[in-house]
C-alpha cells in the first residue's frame, strides 16, 4: 500500500524543506494515514536516500543536515499522534554521546548526533567536556545501548580511553558498546583503547549504530539462550 | 619591484573590521576563565552570564580595543642562542617553520603513519636546523614514547617536546602550551636558555602560539596563557582557526571577519594583562569540508583566507602569522607538491611574518621528515619569487635567504644587456662574462639535489620521495648537536623533574616513557 503522499513526504526531507514536511505531516494525520506509516515509509525514506547521496559524494553536509531538521520538524507533528496510538517509532538504540574531557570542539559530535537521531537512534548528548564519569552516569541511567565519545585534539584523546576503562570498571561492557570519533582518531587508536567501533564521519557513525546494534540484538538473544 | 598580492581592497579591509568590532559588542566573546573576566571587568567590560557555569560573554568596546592595539608592539625579534636577531616579526618580513604538534609520523618504509616519538622529533629538529629556508624551530610533534597516554605523562608533553627542541638546536623556536598548568614550566625552560626571565624578555626565542575556540570563544586555558605569556614578556602568536562553513560563516570574507574579532579580543586580553607585550596577529583558518568535514589545509582557499587575515593584520601594522605549506595527502606524493608548494608561495607574496605547517600531510595529522626537505625547496622557490626580478643599476636590496645575504657578493652596476652584448657581441658566450659568474647566484636559486634536473642516465629516473629520503640522511649526517652547558642543562632537568611531579608523574606509573620524559632523558637524547 503506497500513498501517494509518501513520495512527497520522501522529497521534502530530500530537499530538506522543514516548512513543507510539516505541512506534509499535518496532511497525513488530517488523511488518517498511520503516522508510524508515515515515518516508515515517507520521511525516513528521505533520510535514507540521502545519506546514500552523501555516501557516494552527490550531496554534501549542509545538505544532509537540512535533511535531518526537515525529519525533526516532520517527527515533531506525528509524534503526538503515534504516542495516543501507542504505535511510537521504535528507537534504533540508545546512544549516550560528548565529546572528550578538556575538549570543547563539538562540531563533528553534533553531526552524529543529528543524524543518529534522524535515523531513529534516542541520543542523549552530554554536550562538551564530559568526564568518564558523566558518561558512566548517564549510560546507566538511560540503559544506554553506545557511549560514543568524540575528541578533536590529540591531547584529549587520552579522554576517551579513559571513559572506556570507565565503563569496563563499572561492568558496563561488553554489553553497552563503546565508538570513538574525531579529526586524529585513526582505527589503530581505536583498537588499542578497545573500543567496540570508530568512524570518520557521521554517516559511517550511523552504519557503525546499526552493526553495534545488530550485535547487541545477537548478544541479547544468546544470552536469553544460554539462560534458556 | 617586490611582487605582493593582495586578496582585499582597502574598503573591504575597513568593512571586515568595522563588522569585527561589530561582533565584539554583539553577540560578544565568551572567556572562561575567572582571572580573565577579573580583568576585563576592570578595564570596564560587561562580562554577562555565559553559555555554560564556567564560562561569561564579554562584549567589548571598540575605543578598549582600540586602546590595546595602541601598545601593542608593531615589530619584536626573535633571537637564537648566540643573542643574534633571528626572525624579524614585522613588516613584510617572510619566514617558514614546520609544522606543529603533530601525533603522527609517516613510515618512509611503510608508508604507513604511525605514532610519532622523540627520536622523530629529535630528526625533523636535525634537518630544520640545516636547512637555511627555516627560520625557526617548532614543537613539531608529539612524543608518544615519552608521554603517551598517561593523563600525568601527556600533561607535561608540552614541556618535554621544548626541551627536547632547545636540546638540539640554537634557531629561534615556535611552541605552545595545551594547559594553561603547563605554561610556567616552558617559561622557565626557556629563561633557564637565555640565562635569567629578564634576559627572556629583552631577547625572547620563542613564541607560543594561543589558540581561540572558533567561534568567538577565549576558552579558559587559551585566555589564561594569553594573560600569562603577557606579564612574562614571552610573545604569543594568537592563532585564530575558524572554519569557513563549519565553525564560522561560510564565505571567505564572513570567516576573515570573525577572525579577526577573535584576534582582536585576543590582543585586548593580551594588552590588559601586559601593555606593551609582543603579540602577533596569527591564525590557522581553514575551510570547512563539506564532504569530509575535514579542515582541508592544502585548498587553495585556505591560502586566500590565510592571505587574506594577514591583509587585515597588516592594515593593523601588527605582526602576521598562518598556517601554509601543508597538504591533505597522506603521502609525499603530487597532490602533497603541488599543494603545499602553491601555498609556500602565496604566503610569500602575501608577506606573512611567519609560515608554519612545512612537514605537514593529512590535513595536519601526520608529518613527514621527507616532505620537509622537499617543502624546503618549495621555501625557496617562494623566495625567490618574492624577491621579485632586480633591476641592475637600482640600489640592491639584501635577499631574504640568510644563506644568500651572507655572501654579500658585489653587484656590478649595470644596464639590462647592451652592457654585457657589447662584451660578446654576437658570439653568443655568456658563460665567459664576469657577470655571469658575479650574478648567477643572485638571480637563479639553486636548488638541491631534491629537484632533478639532470638529464636522463642509463639509471631509471628516481622520484622525489627516494631524492629526499636521500637529503634526509645527509643532512642528518651533516647536523652537529649544539653544546650547551653543564649549569643549564642541571637547571633543565631540575625543571622537568619538578614538573614531572607536580603533574603527578610517578615512576612506576609508565615505566620506560616517564623514564624518558624525566631522569633518564638527558643521557637518552645524548646522540
Amino acid at each position: 500500500m503506497s500513498d501517494p503522499l509518501f513520495g512527497a513526504m520522501r522529497q521534502s526531507i530530500i530537499d530538506g524543506a522543514p516548512d513543507t514536511a510539516t505541512e506534509l505531516a499535518h496532511q497525513a494525520l488530517a488523511n488518517g494515514i498511520d503516522p508510524l506509516e508515515a515515518v516508515n515509509q515517507g520521511f525516513a525514506a528521505g533520510i535514507k536516500f540521502a545519506g546514500d547521496q552523501f555516501g557516494c559524494g552527490e550531496m554534501f553536509l549542509p545538505d544532509l543536515l537540512a535533511s535531518a531538521e526537515a525529519m525533526k520538524a516532520a517527527i515533531k507533528i506525528l509524534e503526538p499522534e503515534m504516542l495516543k496510538r501507542g504505535s511510537e517509532r521504535e528507537a534504533l538504540g540508545k546512544i549516550v554521546l560528548g565529546t572528550a574531557r578538556g575538549d570543547i570542539h563539538d562540531i563533528g559530535k553534533n553531526l552524529v548526533a543529528t543524524i543518529l537521531s534522524a535515523s531513529g537512534f534516542q541520543i542523549f548528548d552530554l554536550g562538551t567536556s564530559v568526564t568518564p564519569e558523566q558518561f558512566v552516569a548517564k549510560a546507566k541511567e538511560v540503559d544506554a545501548d553506545i557511549v560514543g565519545v568524540s575528541a578533536l585534539l590529540t591531547t584529549t584523546m587520552a579522554g576517551q580511553k579513559a571513559v572506556i576503562e570507565a565503563l569496563d570498571r563499572n561492568g558496563l561492557r561488553p554489553r553497552v558498546k563503546a565508538i570513538i570519533g574525531g579529526a586524529a582518531v585513526t582505527a589503530k587508536w581505536a583498537a588499542e583503547i578497545g573500543a567496540d567501533g570508530f568512524s570518520r564521519n557521521a554517516i559511517d557513525a550511523l552504519e557503525l549504530a546499526k552493526n553495534l546494534m545488530g550485535k547487541v540484538m545477537n548478544e541479547v538473544r544468546s544470552k536469553g539462550i544460554a539462560e534458556a | 619591484m617586490r611582487p605582493r598580492i593582495q586578496l582585499l581592497s582597502p574598503e573591504v579591509i575597513g568593512r571586515i573590521l568595522r563588522e569585527a568590532f561589530e561582533l565584539l559588542m554583539d553577540p560578544g566573546v565568551r572567556v572562561g576563565s575567572a582571572p580573565v573576566v577579573e580583568l576585563l571587568r576592570s578595564a570596564g567590560v560587561e562580562v554577562a552570564a555565559g553559555v555554560a557555569d564556567n564560562d561569561g560573554v564579554a562584549r567589548i568596546p571598540e575605543r578598549l580595543v582600540q586602546q590595546c592595539l595602541a601598545s601593542a608592539p608593531r615589530d619584536f625579534y626573535l633571537y637564537n642562542r648566540q643573542g643574534e636577531k633571528a626572525v624579524h616579526y614585522g613588516g613584510d618580513d617572510v619566514h617558514f617553520d614546520p609544522g606543529s604538534c603533530c601525533v603522527q609520523m609517516l613510515d618512509p618504509e611503510t608508508l604507513e603513519a604511525r605514532p610519532s616519538e622523540t627520536r622523530d622529533l629529535v630528526r625533523i629538529v636535525q634537518v630544520t636546523e640545516t636547512l637555511p629556508q627555516f627560520a625557526a624551530q617548532s614543537t613539531a610533534v608529539v612524543c608518544s614514547d615519552a608521554c603517551g597516554d598517561s593523563r600525568a605523562a601527556s600533561a607535561i608533553g608540552d614541556l618535554y617536546r621544548l626541551f627536547v627542541v632547545l636540546q638540539h638546536s640554537d634557531k629561534p623556536v615556535v611552541t605552545g602550551s595545551f594547559s594553561a598548568a603547563g605554561l610556567q614550566g616552558m617559561i622557565d625552560l626557556l629563561a633557564a636558555d637565555s640565562g635569567s626571565p629578564d634576559k627572556l624578555r629583552q631577547q625572547p626565542r620563542a613564541v607560543f602560539d594561543v589558540c581561540p575556540s572558533p567561534p568567538l570563544n577565549w576558552s579558559e586555558f587559551g585566555s589564561r596563557n594569553l594573560l600569562d605569556l603577557a606579564r612574562a614578556g614571552v610573545p604569543a602568536q594568537i592563532v585564530s582557526m575558524p572554519l569557513a562553513g563549519g565553525t564560522a560563516p561560510v564565505t571567505l570574507a564572513g570567516s576573515v571577519t570573525q577572525h579577526a574579532a577573535e584576534v582582536l579580543a585576543g590582543i585586548t586580553l593580551h594588552q590588559l594583562a601586559g601593555p606593551g607585550s609582543p603579540v602577533v596577529w596569527g591564525g590557522a583558518p581553514a575551510i570547512f569540508d563539506m564532504r569530509t568535514g575535514g579542515a582541508p589545509m592544502g585548498a587553495v582557499e585556505t591560502a586566500m583566507l590565510n592571505m587574506a587575515c594577514a591583509e587585515v593584520g597588516k592594515r593593523l601594522g601588527l605582526p602576521t602569522h598562518g598556517y601554509l605549506v601543508a597538504t591533505d595527502s597522506k603521502l609525499v606524493d603530487a597532490q602533497a607538491g603541488a599543494e603545499s608548494a602553491r601555498s609556500a608561495m602565496l604566503g610569500a607574496l602575501a608577506g606573512i611574518n611567519m609560515i608554519s605547517g612545512a612537514g605537514m600531510l593529512e590535513s595536519l595529522a601526520c608529518f613527514s621528515v621527507e616532505k620537509l626537505v622537499i617543502d624546503a625547496e618549495s621555501i625557496a622557490s617562494a623566495y625567490r619569487l618574492a624577491r621579485g626580478i632586480d633591476v641592475r643599476g637600482d640600489e640592491v636590496r639584501g635577499d631574504e635567504v640568510p644563506s644568500e645575504k651572507a655572501r654579500g657578493e658585489k653587484v656590478p652596476r649595470e644596464t639590462l644587456a647592451t652592457a654585457m652584448f657589447a662584451q660578446t657581441g654576437l658570439s653568443g658566450e655568456f658563460l665567459k662574462l664576469k657577470e655571469t659568474r658575479a650574478l648567477f647566484r643572485q638571480e637563479q636559486h639553486l636548488p638541491s639535489p631534491v629537484i632533478d634536473r639532470s638529464a636522463r642516465g642509463s639509471e631509471p629516473a628516481s622520484d622525489v620521495f627516494t631524492r629526499a629520503r636521500i637529503r634526509v640522511d645527509e643532512l642528518v649526517s651533516k647536523y652537529r648537536k649544539p653544546t650547551l652547558s653543564e649549569d643549564v642543562l642541571r637547571k633543565f632537568q631540575a625543571i622537568v623533574d619538578r614538573e614531572a611531579d607536580r603533574a603527578g608523574v610517578v615512576g612506576t606509573e609508565t615505566g620506560k616513557n616517564v623514564g624518558a620524559a624525566t631522569g633518564t632523558t638527558l643521557g637518552a637524547l645524548g646522540g
